[in-house]
């Protein structure tokens, strides 16, 4: 266990400079001056621009100011936007944030989607099973910037049960986007659930389990739906990486502060910095992440062992 | 699209958004009697309307590029500095100008200019508001390396401070901090020598770049980027919250006219819908509207939709470096092909003017239907366009496809196909920075680097309330707006002359006269004015917006 862990997090080393690498180059590849888009269309003098370029190394090769932003990282620097705002303060209040969102979203799907899965899974072809499906397929049929509109004129604006935008009401605040985020995670899980348990219930294992005489809540509890979470739990592992990456559309819709919304925002501006410095941690999240995942393949799954 | 909106609105509270706004006061059960419309006084020390005080409400704003006034040129800092500062002069809904700060701005020649400010102003932590105040925070904006956004203010293309070239040399550092046309005389005056006349001069100094800076700015401008110290109504009540918020709190020691409520929250949004379904819902004061939303919301919000006129003008600029542009007529037959009221009603819902001369209406010296070419003529249009000899080729129309432009761009290359048989159309889109930076390659004479090789949109919002402000940026010669390379001594002459004038009339008849020429040669073609929407709860009474765009904070009344 010990040395898988060291090994994941060897490899982490060239994700890592390979990954930031071509997000420099990508940020620096967007045609465009950052400097002359500062001040819109109002003009901005060439003293003003020449400072700025200097300050930045914009003027400097592409591989001289990877190597520079590279120098800061080490030092622990992670550089600043056009304005003068580190990127460590806007990582440090915009991570927490998403990572709340994230986090909200995950409990709504996994609770909801497995319950919604099981439930179908078990009686399959019941008036359950069909309900599950047909209101999974519609919710994976709207997109979610239309859910997320819904969501507010009906539960934020006409009814006045959620806050519709913001976070200046504490964790109510989460509510409305975590479901509106987690909305089409749920969907995959409950299929993902279902077709998985429905697949296991019919296995020879379970068959054997029957014949033997158990009780039929250890059987389904214990054989069936154990095996059945394995591909679950893998999706819900990488989903939430997917979700703490930010999510651009629904932190928008709910005017969220979020890491979504300014990486969005940091591309537009050509701020190497932030983009460089949120998709860095975006994949160290998702490495970590997907660390997690194996190890729990293993608990769920003795057959798989980690060397 | 984010910078786009940033820049759009700068309003003029007309008339008509006044009548509104009494309208909103009468027609509200729950007010108070004693509130009348309020107006601001001509002295900004008058109490006039018995004004309702307390209370604390809400508005939104996008998230600012940076509170430090010098660096700001957006929108929605700008809106929070100026309840956090408060300038030498201000002014009124009626366009007239009231000393705030200064006590007066007077000059002999309109070149040497000495300012002279109220006595006992303090910035919000206690320290005179001085002459030095306001030389340091000038020769800090100019300086180059301090990399300003609001740096050129201070040059040849706003104000022209003498000493302005020494901190902004071609090449190498600047060997000086200070401009030398800026002179400290004592605690409450100071002068500036200007390169050239210019008669405006007291009114351009409203704007941000010329706030004043306390000392403490000096020490650490990064921390007072997050709670900036200023000297107006309100002060910061904690720090800039990006991306969440800004909270300001009432200045007791405010020697002007006191804002009405307590307390402002500037609420951050990232988009225009957001705020406005949050109004809707209650939990917001003031708010934007998103233009689709415009018309439902006249009906649902009545008395509580205020409307005004925006110093906003958008054009299609016309590259006088491509041989095919050269011809006046050519340019009259594109501007009189196109049916800017269908237009405005098709896709902008009814929310703009049609343009009908070079400035907008906010200013004085507009004229209503000065621009000929500007009418929908098509039979004529096609008179000239034939007589120009017509269009060769494939015509390409350059736009930034981040900024909502496609349809109405699409609109006018079709009434262009319509009226005047140009078959061939391309639209050549791009991202605003590098559109910016292809209009900038036009300018320069290097080969190398093609401009645009077609009519190209771009709008203007003024920064003082002056014609000039208009004509000289996209008009003068090497003017930094200027993207068509248009040049005409004659108007560059009369734009001179009319800054030096000694009287506003005699100013405002020479920018006509300059106006007049560039609208026979016709550069841009103007499309329209904007008018700018706001929406308010029921809390709130007395929202006012300045010919800026801005609301009028320390006005607002909180009422519920």
């Amino acid at each position: 266990m010990g040395r898988f862990i060291a090994r994941r997090l060897l490899q982490a080393i060239p994700v890592f400079f390979g990954a930031t690498f071509i997000v420099f180059t990508m940020v620096y590849a967007i045609p465009g001056d950052p400097i002359r888009a500062l001040n819109g269309e109002r003009p901005i003098s060439e003293s003003a621009q020449r400072a700025l370029r200097e300050r930045y190394n914009l003027d400097d090769p592409l591989v001289i100011q990877y190597a520079k932003y590279i120098g800061g990282l080490a030092q622990g620097d992670l550089g600043e936007t056009f304005r003068g705002q580190p990127v460590s303060d806007i990582l440090k209040q915009k991570f927490p944030v998403t990572a709340r969102l994230a986090l909200g979203a995950f409990i709504f799907e996994a609770i909801l989607g497995l319950m919604a899965g099981i439930l179908a899974g078990l009686r399959r072809g019941s008036f359950m099973d069909n309900l599950v499906l047909v209101s999974t397929t519609v919710v994976v049929a709207i997109p979610v910037f239309v859910l997320g509109f819904l969501a507010q004129l009906v539960l934020g604006v006409e009814l006045g049960w959620f806050p519709i935008a913001g976070l200046q009401q504490g964790w109510i605040s989460y509510v409305l986007p975590s479901m509106v985020l987690g909305s089409l995670s749920l969907v995959y899980i409950a299929r993902l659930t279902r077709t998985s348990l429905v697949e296991n219930l019919r296995s020879d294992y379970v068959r054997t389990a029957e014949a033997k005489g158990l009780p039929r809540r250890r059987v389904v509890g214990r054989h069936a739906l154990r095996n059945s979470l394995i591909p679950v739990v893998t999706f819900l592992g990488v989903d939430l990486g997917t979700l703490m990456a930010g999510a651009i559309i629904t932190e928008g819709i709910f005017n969220i502060p979020g890491i979504g919304r300014e990486v969005f925002l940091a591309i537009q501006g050509q701020e190497f910095a932030v983009v460089v410095g949120i998709v860095t941690a975006g994949i160290l999240i998702f490495i970590a992440m997907n660390m997690i995942v194996d190890i729990l393949y293993a608990v769920l799954d003795p057959r798989i062992r980690l060397a | 699209m984010r910078r786009e909106r940033r820049r759009a609105p700068a309003w003029l509270a007309l008339v008509l958004s006044l009548a509104l706004v009494a309208a909103a006061c009468g027609g509200d059960d729950e007010e108070p009697e004693a509130t009348g419309p309020g107006e601001t006084g001509p002295e900004p020390t008058g109490e006039t309307a018995p004004a309702v005080s307390g209370g604390e409400f809400s508005m939104n704003i996008c998230e600012p590029e940076s509170l430090i006034p010098q660096i700001n040129a957006e929108t929605c800092g700008s809106q929070v500095l100026k309840g956090l500062f408060t300038p030498l002069i201000q002014f009124t809904p009626e366009d007239e100008v009231i000393f705030a700060v200064a006590e007066s701005i007077e000059s002999d020649d309109q070149v040497n200019w000495t300012v002279t400010l109220r006595e006992g102003w303090t910035f919000h932590d206690g320290t005179p508001v001085t002459a030095q105040s306001f030389v340091d925070a000038w020769n800090w904006g100019a300086y180059g390396p301090n990399g300003a956004g609001n740096n050129y203010f201070f040059g040849p293309f706003g104000v022209n401070i003498v000493g302005y070239d020494a901190l902004n040399p071609a090449e190498g550092d600047p060997e000086t901090e200070e401009m030398s046309g800026l002179q400290v005389v004592d605690d409450r005056t100071f002068t500036v020598e200007l390169g050239a006349p210019f008669s405006e001069f007291p009114i351009t100094v409203g704007y941000n770049a010329f706030y004043p800076l306390p000392e403490s700015f000096f020490e650490d401008s990064d921390a007072f980027n997050e709670s900036p110290i200023g000297n107006g109504p309100y002060m910061m009540d904690g720090s800039w919250e990006h991306d969440v918020g800004i909270n300001v709190v009432r200045y007791e020691d405010y020697l002007g006219t006191p804002g009405n409520a307590d307390a402002i929250e500037f609420r951050i949004y990232g988009d225009l819908n957001t705020p406005y379904r949050d109004t809707q819902a209650g939990n917001l004061d003031i708010s934007d509207v998103p233009p689709e939303q415009i018309e439902a919301a006249r009906s649902e919000f009545g008395d509580h939709f205020v409307e005004s006129a925006s110093s906003s003008f958008s054009y299609i600029g016309l590259p006088l470096y491509e041989e095919a542009f050269q011809n006046a007529d050519l340019r009259k037959a594109l501007s009189m092909a196109i049916d800017r009221q269908e237009i405005i009603d098709a896709i902008f819902f009814g929310t703009l003017t049609p343009a009908d001369d070079m400035a907008s209406p906010v200013v004085q010296g507009y004229r209503e239907g000065a621009c000929e070419s500007c009418v929908f003529d098509p039979e004529q249009a096609q008179q000239l366009f034939d007589a120009a000899g017509g269009y060769d080729g494939t015509l390409e129309i350059w736009f930034n496809n981040d900024g909502g432009h496609e349809e109405w761009i699409e609109a006018v290359a079709n009434q262009w196909t319509q009226n005047l048989g140009i078959e061939e159309v391309q639209f050549e889109s791009m991202p605003f920075a590098r559109y910016l930076g292809r209009l900038d390659q036009g300018i320069d004479d290097d080969p190398d680097t093609p401009g645009v090789t077609g009519p190209f949109r771009l709008g203007w919002v003024m920064d003082y309330p002056s014609m000039q402000n208009y004509l000289e940026n996209l008009h003068g010669t090497n003017a930094g707006s200027n993207y068509t390379t248009y040049s005409n001594s004659q108007v560059d002459d009369l734009l001179a002359e009319g800054k030096a004038a000694t009287t506003l009339e005699e100013a405002v008849s020479l920018y006509q006269q300059a106006d007049d020429l560039i609208l026979q040669d016709l550069p841009i073609i103007p499309l329209w004015f904007g008018l700018n929407q706001s929406v308010t709860s029921e809390r709130v009474t007395n929202v006012m917006i300045d010919k800026f765009s801005f609301v009028d904070v320390a006005a607002v009344q909180v009422v519920g």
